[in-house]
């Protein structure tokens, strides 16, 4: 069997993949191949789900019903792609299946990071948060009376602590941070949503980590106790970059793509969160793990496998989170000089450096943030807009009139 | 595809299309019913002052970022190519604000899930009503190429 | 001084019921008549500066706002009328002039609605417009007397120059300046998409609307605003501005501050200068000057160019209009006292000249009585309100009419009469950025397209009516008319007959 396409993995960067190929070829054959045995969803609704936000048949509705027969793909449920192997142009399947393929992509995702702690194999309910199906059985496991101890006090640890609020006794986060969403917040922000989480009855423990788990309590590095009936381990994820490896693909963090998102291996194509992509705000090449890059990625390595062209070239890390109804938009880095301005919950921190916006931090305060986006990710010279203007607040009037003209009467 | 395109020049900042809007999915029938003593939410909003003025609604993007964006599927485009928010399916993550060049897309009144234009396609206005009630013709809704 | 404190004329009253207070009327109105009052949470009124123009009544989303006459009264008294006496107060307090803008508004009689239209029964068949041709054409200049041949015996086809119409109505004339951009882009593309003309004013012509030339009038009146070569080339004919029906004997005056920008380059005079017309053409003293004048333009512009001459309806105009028939020009326009203006003193414009009927009556009566009715056409102006109106005047004599103030309803105007403040919430008269903008040429066209449509619709209808299929048989067709409730006199100076009669 060989399809022109195959895909593995069936996730967001999939669907992008999918939809791309879509635009250039009708006929040629695709095959998506995933290890789940589900359609495809977006893993961060799986705290939603928790939090009753959402339904798993509304999750299961990324796409509509027939997307996988309107785009003329075949869908292997349960299915592990074990082996690339590139010089026969084939992928050997779990059960022993090999399929061949005239184009690859590799969208294999990321899987949960454990690191090594004492005790950790002996804890009954211990879980991780990356799929409905871990969302599944968190939710089986828990009850309005458990003490529910979660590692990790970045985005996945913390969403996870609003999914099971509702569900569970007590929730108690343990980082070995000195503060929360590092790698979105800066030090007042991190405050401030601490501050926001901490009200809803989250306890933290920062700067510390777990030492040891031993019948029900954690013993913290500070020497805190902590009792416990379940534990989730949200400490990070690794990308999924051993297929590409094991078939001679050079590989980072991620797995090394050019702008086309090919591989190092010929026809091979790698997107989402196991794959590198160019940060256009660093120049350098990194893992963007978040799902609109992944869709975005694997559009572009669609288009690129199906003959078109679409260079991937203007990808920014950026971020669209809240808890419990704090919301949080930032994108870019904050490696410039600062204009900040704080109003209670509301904090608002521009980054600038170069004449552009190179990041920013909104934070209860998100109101057409994607004009701060727009600036961040297209680089705009802040000399040719009215940048005290747009500092106050997020605005079209900002722009010179052409732009004005172009963005509200060119056809878009 | 017909859009809504909006003509600065003839923006009289008078802000009507917002009072249009919000009444036009109200799902009331009458615009006194609807708005009165009621702060509004449009999904179009006006900047400027009387000089210089104009309406920012969706752009209705073919290549729209919050549709690609969107973590759950609720923002698509559907088959006349209008973006459009299935509010069921929307967890309000906010990841279109986030997303949208044009800053267009809008929490909803209650924060719960995100409103955006559509056109006038999912309420009984049958055109788009911003473009009705502009009382300058500075909104119109036409095909351009 | 508080002595002088005159009740506001009109008030506008809001239903707080229905108020949804979305500040529109705030927003639109440039007397600020409307407010936000924070401390009450609502919005208020404060009516002294309200003239009626019905803006924020036709913003309103909710119809909350109406524009009420104020039942404040003097003690009543049917000589010193509260108008009369409000005049008193106010010259008292000023010292000024009272200035006044569009036309007579004073109780006159309109003998257009003291005439009435024929229609065929049995003997001669009406005619329906909508199955049978029916020719609204019309051709303004002079006629030959007879047919020219040449040598052969063949028609020499060569006539005077003429404008044609499609229609015969024309939008008069209205400067830049006294209206705004818009307001005659407005009417210049109206006038190209009805086959028509539009007149400039006396305001020169923008650079930007040469491209109308073969739909315009370029008018040439006393201060000479924006006379040069290419000007007089640029239209399909040439106005000599002599009089004006709002404001007879006495000339315009624009302030300076109004002589800005594109204005002042138009006009070819320094921004902020004054624009003054003198009252009369320092060079036209005579009929002899006149021609002399009608002639220098024709040469200027290769004769390719009909002339018209355009005076106010006043006494004696029969004699005036034959001695402008003599003196070149191709065509007479009379402007009767009703005529609208930006600006005019008052008692100007409510007490001097005469009814356009009666004027048009007398001067085609009289350049028939001399066989000289063909040297020039007749176009009148001064209140055509209707088609109707166009009907009455072209069956009393008239080979097209001028239209101005109706033009100006369908782009908005409501007749609040206070062009001369400069402060139009319609953005027609006015040079205020904010406010012309509210004019957007393309509605603005579309509507005179409309009315000028239905208007022409409602002609071939008359005409159908009365057995008639073109404008050239109803011309001076007076038999087609009857007065009603005239006098005699009145009877006899509108040569037409009693209805009944």
């Amino acid at each position: 069997m060989k399809y022109d396409y195959l895909i593995i993995g069936n996730s967001i960067a999939a669907v992008g993949c999918i939809e791309g190929i879509r635009e250039n070829d009708t006929e040629g054959s695709i095959c998506v191949v995933t290890d789940e045995n589900y359609r495809v969803y977006g893993r961060p609704l799986i705290s939603y789900y928790l939090w009753n936000k959402t339904t798993e048949k509304k999750m299961l509705s990324y796409r509509p019903d027939n997307f996988y027969k309107k785009n003329d793909v075949e869908l292997m449920l349960g299915t592990r792609a074990e082996k690339i192997n590139p010089e026969k142009k084939t992928v050997s399947l779990s059960g022993g299946r090999e399929i061949g393929y005239g184009k690859l992509l590799i969208a294999a995702g990321s899987s949960p990071f454990v690191p090594p702690m004492k005790g950790l194999d002996g804890v009954e309910k211990k879980f991780s948060f990356m799929t409905l199906d871990d969302a599944k059985v968190l939710a089986e496991a828990i009850g309005k009376d458990s003490r529910v101890l979660i590692v990790g006090a970045g985005l996945i640890g913390l969403k996870c602590a609003e999914g099971i609020s509702d569900r569970a006794g007590s929730l108690t986060v343990v980082d070995l941070a000195n503060r929360i969403l590092p790698s979105i917040l800066d030090e007042k922000g991190s405050a401030i949503v601490q501050k926001h989480i901490e009200r809803r009855g989250v306890k933290f423990y920062l700067n510390d980590s777990v030492a040891e788990f031993k019948d029900g309590t954690a013993t913290l590095s500070s020497g805190k106790k902590i009792e416990y009936d379940a534990v989730v381990i949200a400490v990070g994820v690794r990308p999924n970059t051993a297929l590409a490896a094991d078939a001679g693909g050079e590989v980072n963090r991620g797995i090394a793509t050019d702008l086309k998102c090919v591989t190092t291996i010929p026809d091979v194509y790698a997107a989402g969160d196991c794959a590198e992509c160019l940060n256009s705000i660093t120049g350098k090449s990194q893992v963007l793990a978040l799902l609109p890059n992944a869709y975005m990625m694997g559009h572009a390595a669609g288009v690129n496998m199906s003959g078109g062209e679409e260079l991937y070239d203007d990808a920014i890390p950026m971020n669209a989170i809240g808890f419990w109804g704090l919301h949080i938009i930032t994108a870019g880095d904050y490696e410039g000089e600062a204009y900040v301005k704080r109003e209670g919950t509301k904090y608002k921190k521009l980054v600038t450096a170069n004449n552009n916006l190179r990041g920013f931090i909104l934070i209860d305060d998100i109101e057409r943030a994607g004009i701060y986006t727009r600036l961040v990710r297209e680089k705009t010279p802040l000399d040719e807009i009215d940048f005290e203007a747009i500092k106050e607040r997020p605005q079209e009037m900002a722009f010179s009139r052409a732009v004005r003209k172009d963005d509200l009467g060119g056809v878009k | 595809m017909k859009r809504i395109y909006v003509n600065e020049e003839w923006c009289l900042g008078c802000h009507l299309c917002e009072y249009q809007c919000a009444f036009a999915n109200s799902g009331m029938d009458d615009m006194v019913k609807a708005l009165k003593g009621k702060t509004i939410h449009p999904r179009i909003q006006v900047e400027g002052d009387n000089k210089i003025s104009f309406a920012v609604n969706c752009r209705h993007c073919s290549d729209a970022r919050c549709v690609k964006g969107c973590i759950s599927g609720a923002l698509s485009r559907d088959k006349d190519g209008v973006v459009v928010i299935d509010t069921d399916k929307c967890v309000g993550c906010f990841t279109c604000i986030l997303s949208c060049p044009y800053g267009v897309i809008m929490p909803s009144s209650d924060h719960s899930v995100v409103q955006k234009c559509q056109l006038c396609m999912d309420n009984a206005s049958g055109e788009p009503a911003c473009v009705k009630g502009c009382p300058n013709r500075a909104i119109v809704y036409e095909e351009r190429i | 001084m508080l002595r002088d404190y005159l009740y506001p004329e009109y008030e506008a009253v809001r239903n707080s019921e229905l108020c949804i207070g979305c500040r529109a009327c705030e927003r639109q109105c440039s007397n600020e008549v409307h407010r936000y009052d924070s401390d009450l949470g609502k919005m208020v009124s404060d009516s002294t500066n309200c003239v009626d123009c019905q803006r924020c009544v036709c913003l309103c989303p909710t119809h909350a706002l109406k524009i009420v006459k104020s039942d404040h009264t003097f003690k009543l008294n049917a000589n010193w009328t509260q108008e009369a006496i409000t005049d008193v107060i106010r010259q008292a307090g000023t010292g000024a002039v009272l200035l006044s803008a569009m036309g007579n508004p004073k109780e006159y009689p309109v003998y257009w609605d003291k005439m009435l239209i024929n229609a065929s029964q049995v003997t001669n068949p009406s005619i329906d417009p909508l199955r049978e041709p029916m020719e609204t054409k019309t051709y303004l200049g002079k006629k030959s007397e007879e047919i020219q041949r040449d040598r052969n015996g063949n028609i020499i086809p060569e006539t005077s120059p003429q404008i044609e119409l499609e229609t015969p109505i024309m939008f008069s004339a209205m400067s830049y300046g006294s209206i705004s951009y818009n307001a005659h882009k407005s009417l210049a593309t109206a006038a190209e998409e009805l086959g028509i003309l539009y007149n400039t004013g006396e305001g020169g012509l923008h650079e930007d609307f040469y491209q109308y030339g073969p739909n315009t009038i370029v008018q040439v009146a006393s201060g000479r605003f924006g006379v040069h070569e290419d000007y007089l080339n640029a239209g399909a004919a040439i106005e000599i501005k002599m009089g004006q029906g709002a404001k007879p004997g006495i000339g315009g005056h624009l302030p300076g501050e109004k002589i800005v920008d594109d204005i002042s380059k138009t006009r070819m005079i320094p921004e902020g200068t004054d624009a003054i017309s003198p009252a009369p053409h320092h060079d036209i003293y005579s009929i002899e000057d006149l021609r002399q004048l009608v002639f220098s333009l024709k040469e200027a512009s290769d004769y390719k160019k009909p002339v018209i001459v355009k005076i106010a309806a006043v006494h004696n105009v029969a004699a005036i209009a034959s001695g402008i028939a003599r003196s070149g020009a191709d065509i007479i326009a009379i402007d009767g006292y009703r005529g609208g203006t930006g600006a005019a003193p008052k008692r100007i414009r409510d007490n001097v000249g005469i009814p356009i009927e009666l004027a048009l009556a007398s001067v085609d009566q009289r350049l028939r009585d001399e066989g000289i009715r063909d040297e020039v056409s007749v176009v009148v102006g001064g209140s055509i309100r209707s088609s109707a109106d166009v009907v009455k005047a072209i069956a009393l004599g008239a080979d097209a009419v001028y239209i101005a103030t109706s033009a100006l309803i369908a782009l908005g105007c409501h007749l609040c009469r206070s062009c001369q403040a400069g402060k139009c919430n319609w953005g027609i008269a006015t040079q205020v950025p904010e406010l012309v903008k509210r004019l957007n040429p393309a509605d603005g066209k579309e509507r005179l397209v409309n009315l000028v449509h239905a208007w022409t619709h409602e002609i071939k209808e008359m005409m159908g009516g009365m057995g008639i299929n073109s404008i050239e048989a109803l011309r001076g067709n007076r038999l087609m008319l009857r007065g009603i409730g005239l006098t005699s006199k009145e009877l006899e100076i509108l040569g037409i007959k009693h209805a009944g009669e």
